[in-house]
């Protein structure tokens, strides 16, 4: 599948009529708030896909990323005053230089290892920021500053659903485009085969820690915005579940496709909001879920429609 | 001098819970090469069944084993679980096992409570004095029922019959399907094994530190580092690397920070990983990366 930058596929386009649509049938900031929240977990998890389904670098550590960018935009932008675009893009750059350091020793691990390690490091991460409280208001959390881009104050749903659905159309098209690109095929070559990535002379450590600071700055951006919408930032949204939720978003939707990555956090997000009729059997459900999945839709939710699927990716 | 003992007293304690939790890893590790992310939930339904079962009178001869049996009961449906899944991919079991600690202790909320149990000592209460430190008779059993099991299980490796089948499994599962080993009726009693043992942990540690529903998460995630610091696959190394984070970990609750106490865990294991990747007495045969 050849193609040059800006291209467009049916996919993306019943994404941009869906989302076009969707206002319509949204009718409290209930019903806003999970369409927001979805469309920005799957910012994360499409960021996340790209480490874990292309890569095929398993990563238990992403919530505490994504968790950790927001804690520094926030504290920029609330204790420090700094305007909050410009804090978004400081916590880019603090964690793209953290995620950099972290990948050398621990992308050399494979497997349970690197499950476990990125494990190690998310809850470190979780419990500096519950410890730190005099920077970070500890287990209660805190207040966040108003979201405004150039002066243009965010206060209302409809401007944060088109600023999450721009988002997600735009890293859906970019991830569309790494991954049918050179870069993106060796990706996939890593996954399949690290020996054979080697022998064809590709610099695997390189493309490891390239795509790991990829997912972790797309993390950083997409749970930054999400706490400036919410108002409210604590540890929880660094914690072990969080990023525990977040790979099962990826590997309940489909681990390796696009359109995986977006059902699994759309439902994965919503399914406990509809869950809470049933209360208490709540996470019982949950749990039920995604056993069943894993044990009868290895490939995600998403392999159902393959089979009107005439081409295979 | 007081202080030291009494700091390494109590990481010994807790340091034998994260050794028997380790060991549960250990065991399922071995014969199916499975990371079992639910371990800390055994843990968890030992010690919640325990202290249901003596809410309803259940004296604790009887209480124990129930609650243990309760707690395999739960392993044998993980095999299940796992064998009928036609998924080997190691990211999907890993999700397959945390999906079944999500379900049990959402089961475990729905079917006992949220609050916290605790229960009665099993033995005298009275504080032995050591050199001015002082240990509790129950904190003594805990080790001691530590010891019995690892004692146990090298027992049941190496010297029956049985245990040979378990290791002849592990190296390779055709190999003992040639030699007439049942490799299904090996890898259930592993299952169950692992999950018994946990639940042990379980119900021994209840009257020391309490319990509830959500007790198994860090105690299954301080297990596993115990298990990879020892070198995943060897009983004597999650032993060794339990009994070691439980004795870090108290010393620096005790002369750092107790805030920080719960890192240590993490901090070790990162460190673990990237310089002995096979764990301290990891085989060749796993320190492979």
């Amino acid at each position: 599948m050849r193609n040059k930058g800006l291209f467009l596929d049916k996919g993306i386009v019943l994404m941009i009529v869906i989302l076009c649509i969707l206002p319509m049938l949204l009718q409290n900031s209930f019903h806003y708030e999970i369409a927001i929240t979805s469309m920005l977990n799957a910012v994360i998890c499409i960021g996340l896909n790209m480490l874990v389904g292309y890569a095929g670098q398993i990563s238990l550590g992403h919530g505490a990323f994504a968790g950790l960018g927001a804690y520094v935009a926030v504290i920029l932008s609330t204790t420090f005053e700094f305007d909050p675009v410009l804090s978004i893009m400081i916590s880019c750059i603090v964690l793209a230089a953290l995620a950099f350091l972290v990948s050398k020793p621990i992308l050399k691990l494979e497997g349970h290892y690197l499950a476990m390690g990125t494990l190690a490091i998310g809850i470190i991460i979780s419990l500096v920021l519950t410890n730190q409280s005099d920077l970070t208001g500890g287990p209660d959390g805190m207040g966040v500053s108003q979201f405004s881009i150039f002066g243009y104050v965010f206060e209302n749903d409809m401007q944060w659903y088109v600023i999450s659905a721009f988002l997600l159309v735009f890293s859906i098209w970019a991830l569309q485009n790494v991954i049918h690109s050179p870069f993106g095929r060796i990706l996939r070559c890593i996954r399949d085969s690290e020996t054979a990535a080697k022998s064809i002379g590709a610099d695997v450590p390189y493309y490891k820690t390239y795509v790991f600071v990829l997912s972790v700055v797309i993390a950083t951006i997409a749970g930054s915005l999400y706490t400036y919408y919410s108002g409210f930032i604590s540890p929880a949204d660094s914690s072990f579940t969080r990023s525990i939720q977040l790979v099962v978003m990826i590997v309940f939707g489909g681990l390796g496709r696009i359109y995986g990555a977006v059902f699994g956090a759309v439902i994965i997000t919503a399914l406990p909001q509809l869950l809470t009729s049933l209360h208490d059997y709540e996470q019982m459900v949950f749990g039920a879920i995604i056993i069943f999945v894993m044990i009868f839709m290895p490939k995600g939710i998403v392999s159902i429609f393959d089979r009107f699927r005439k081409e295979e990716i | 001098m007081s202080e030291l003992l009494q700091f390494t007293f109590g990481g010994l304690t807790v340091g034998f819970i994260y050794a028997l939790v380790g060991l549960g890893f250990t065991v399922i590790y071995n014969s199916s090469k499975i990371i079992n992310f639910s371990q800390g939930e055994f843990v968890m339904i030992g010690g919640m069944s325990a202290v249901f079962l003596s809410y309803a009178h259940f004296p604790f001869v009887l209480a124990f084993p129930i609650a243990i049996f309760f707690s395999s009961l739960l392993g044998y449906i993980l095999f299940k679980l796992v064998s009928i899944s036609k998924n080997s991919s190691t990211t999907s079991l890993i999700i397959l096992t945390l999906g079944y600690s999500i379900f049990i202790r959402g089961a475990a909320q729905v079917v006992f409570d949220k609050q916290m149990h605790t229960l009665p000592p099993f033995i005298s209460n009275t504080p032995i004095t050591i050199y001015g430190a002082t240990i509790t008779p129950q904190a003594i059993l805990v080790i001691l029922v530590s010891l019995v099991i690892v004692l146990g299980l090298y027992v049941l490796f190496n010297k029956t019959k049985i245990g040979k089948a378990m290791l002849a499994t592990a190296d390779n599962k055709n190999a003992a399907k040639l030699v007439g080993i049942s490799v299904r009726k090996i890898l259930i009693w592993n299952f169950m094994i692992s999950a018994g043992i946990a639940s042990i942990g379980g119900i021994v540690l209840t009257p020391i530190i309490s319990t509830n529903y959500e007790i198994g998460v860090m105690l299954g995630l301080k297990g596993f580092c115990a298990a990879i610091i020892g070198g995943i696959g060897n009983p004597f190394g999650a032993v060794f690397g339990g009994v070691l984070l439980g004795i870090l970990e108290s010393f620096v609750a005790g002369y750092l920070s107790s805030e920080y106490k719960d890192a240590v865990a993490f901090i070790v294991l990162l460190l673990i990983l990237f310089f002995f990747p096979g764990g301290l007495f990891g085989s060749k045969k796993f320190a492979r990366v």
